[in-house]
């Protein structure tokens, strides 16, 4: 297989960057100066596309890859990728869900206690040296606190589980009701953020959701609620949210993502009621190598034609 | 009117109710006063007074049968003997250490604590502190506030959550109610996955995990240590270096506890050479030091012995001391009190 190319859409993880070399020849597409000489050049050998939450394979470079079979994304979210000219193509998708549930919901549950509680706050404080100055700042209880998820898919379940523990009372959004679950669905966004405390984004990004949390969302989730966002930053009008937050209309936000990362709205730098992550819902060790064994396992599956693994299209 | 000693102001207010002495004012009595205005009892507030304690103690506090303490007051035995009265010691927090329970059981004196209450926000924070330490999530806010993310691309990677984790519940002998309080973590940290095994001075039947009867075997084969036992003569830096060497590497110590259950020293040493992965901590042994070293470190998280600081907890807290202290002036059962076992 090492005569077949395969172009990777930006630095996503040495290990996967290693082993698609091996097996592969490997086009690393943010080291091209020239990009579309560079493709005009490599059209006839590219097969393969891996792409990642920043950057996948979108209508100009699909079109400019004729040869091009399968996309394999090294995330479970797939808006980065042209769905549509891939269907239109016969390109087959493959993404990498379940294996990355559990340290997305992990995250969530932890951006809840970090932002209610105040952890990070209080780090800063002790490693200040404020402490010794005395202070019975109180922090805001979590368990109990009504939970609203917009997404009730893998990862949505997963934080409902968790919170769940915590006595917390779960209800949703999703484009069609579960009612298998026990949770409370309400039909409108709106209307789950008016009736929670906590509301967290889990559902993927699609020209649907696309700012499906708005202006109209943050005033019904109100001073005292919370947004937490594992999903994609484009889900929050991100302007509307920094003013909300700045003009404390909302109690707080626990954010691991934002409409364009890297760059995160420095207004939030200095709030005490955020805590602001570089994208590491899936970030742990164990998990990453398992998302690369799926992408080199669909692609290895894929070219020995045998049944992809985690296809999507 | 103001010119006037405090007990004699409050007693034209309240005339003769039972007194309540309070050495010195715990937060939930800072913070909520309001709520220990009762018909029952009223305050006794030496620390309005200019006298020294003892002075204050002797020359006002004969007859005083209940006190309520906290960790800045404590119930020693020389405390016990300057209040002949003395029948009942409430604290208003989940600790008792505090308390000197020997000599309490010694004289018949009665004490209750507020434990059931701060269960869940305790739990919380144990969960909250180990999440973060495992996927650095301090560290990565600091990183990303600095401004640091566009330049230096992808943030180094934390460890998953879901591993063997190893509850330390040692119970000391008054007290087996802070059952809830353990539990309260285990119950939580089962929905992530974790297998929870304990350490105690007996095994509980009611208790679904399994049961190691030494620390050090419990610490062998567990990755995360979280600590939530009371201090005692026998718990004290029961979590040594041995302990922590077993923990290993990857280890790490949630602490919701009290400081000096762990070596201090000794850890900051496992944590500065990488014997142990990393730690979490609400509480240490001199409070409000911290040791220096640990405020350079990256693998840790420091809290300021807040585990138990929400105004729900509080107000919930305040309500059962208040209602102890009632019950204790009506005769009737007390609402928490430390049982021996």
């Amino acid at each position: 297989m090492e005569s077949i190319g395969v172009l990777m859409a930006c630095p996503m993880n040495p290990y996967l960057e290693q082993e698609l070399d091996k097996r592969f020849t490997l086009h690393r597409f943010w080291k091209v100066p020239e990009k579309s000489t560079f493709l005009s050049t490599h059209s006839n050998s590219i097969r393969a596309v891996v792409g990642n939450a920043f950057a996948g394979a979108d209508a100009q470079l699909i079109e400019a890859l004729p040869k091009l079979e399968i996309v394999a994304s090294f995330s479970v979210g797939l808006d980065k990728i042209d769905l549509a000219k891939c269907k239109e193509k016969g390109i087959r998708v493959t993404n990498t869900p379940d294996v990355l549930t559990e340290d997305v919901a992990d995250l969530a549950i932890g951006l809840i206690l970090a932002v209610l509680r105040n952890l990070c706050e209080c780090d800063r404080y002790v490693r200040s040296g404020k402490w010794k100055k005395g202070s019975y700042m109180l922090t805001t209880k979590f368990t109990g606190k009504r939970v609203g998820i917009i997404g009730l898919g893998r990862i949505g379940m997963a934080i409902a589980k968790r919170a769940e523990a915590f006595s917390c009372p779960i209800s949703y959004h999703s484009r069609t009701e579960k009612p298998e679950t026990k949770y409370k669905y309400y039909p409108s966004v709106v209307e789950l953020a008016a009736n929670c405390d906590i509301l967290v984004i889990a559902c993927s990004l699609t020209e649907e959701t696309r700012h499906i949390v708005n202006r109209k969302v943050i005033d019904a989730l109100g001073a005292e609620g919370v947004l937490i966002n594992i999903g994609r930053g484009p889900h929050v009008d991100e302007p509307e949210l920094v003013s909300a937050l700045v003009e404390r209309r909302i109690g707080g936000a626990g954010l691991d993502v934002f409409e364009h990362e890297p760059e995160v709205p420095e207004e939030l730098f200095g709030l005490d009621n955020v805590v602001l992550l570089p994208h590491v819902g899936s970030g742990t060790v164990e998990t990453r190598k398992d998302m690369a064994d799926l992408v080199l396992g669909n692609l290895e599956a894929h070219f020995l034609k045998k049944p992809l693994l985690t296809p999507v299209i | 009117m103001e010119s006037q000693l405090p007990q004699e102001r409050s007693k034209l207010r309240t005339k003769d109710l039972p007194q309540v002495l309070v050495m010195k004012p715990p937060p939930l009595l800072t913070l909520f006063e309001d709520k220990f205005i009762s018909t029952k009892f009223q305050l006794l507030k030496a620390w309005e007074s200019t006298l020294p304690l003892d002075q204050f103690l002797t020359t006002y506090a004969g007859s005083v049968r209940a006190v309520l303490c906290s960790g800045a007051s404590p119930v020693t035995p020389h405390i016990i003997r300057l209040l002949p009265s003395v029948q009942f010691v409430v604290t208003a927090s989940a600790g008792i250490n505090h308390i000197d329970l020997n000599e309490c059981r010694r004289l018949g004196i009665a004490v209750a604590n507020a434990a059931a209450v701060f269960s869940d926000d305790a739990a919380d924070a144990a969960v909250g502190l180990l999440i973060d330490v495992l996927r650095k999530i301090s560290v990565a806010d600091r990183f990303v506030r600095r401004g640091l993310w566009p330049a230096m691309g992808d943030y180094p990677f934390g460890s998953k959550v879901i591993i063997s984790l190893f509850v330390c519940f040692t119970q000391e002998s008054w007290d087996c109610r802070t059952w809830k309080h353990r539990s309260a973590v285990a119950k939580r940290l089962e929905a992530f996955g974790c297998t929870v095994l304990y350490n105690s001075r007996k095994p509980k039947p009611w208790v679904p995990y399994p049961f190691y009867s030494n620390v050090h075997e419990l610490a062998c084969g567990s990755d995360v240590l979280v600590v939530c036992c009371g201090l005692t003569a026998e718990t004290r830096h029961m979590i040594n270096r041995e302990v922590m060497v077993a923990l290993g590497k990857q280890g790490i110590i949630v602490n919701v506890a009290r400081g000096a259950i762990i070596d201090e020293k000794e850890m900051v040493v496992c944590l500065v050479h990488g014997e142990i992965g990393g730690a979490a901590l609400d509480v240490f042994e001199n409070e409000p030091d911290v040791p220096k070293q640990l405020l350079q470190l990256d693998n840790v998280v420091l809290t300021p012995h807040r585990a138990v600081f929400t105004p729900e907890g509080f107000m919930a807290a305040c309500d059962l001391v208040v209602a102890n202290l009632e019950a204790f002036f009506e005769d009737k059962p007390l609402l928490s009190p430390l049982i021996d076992e």
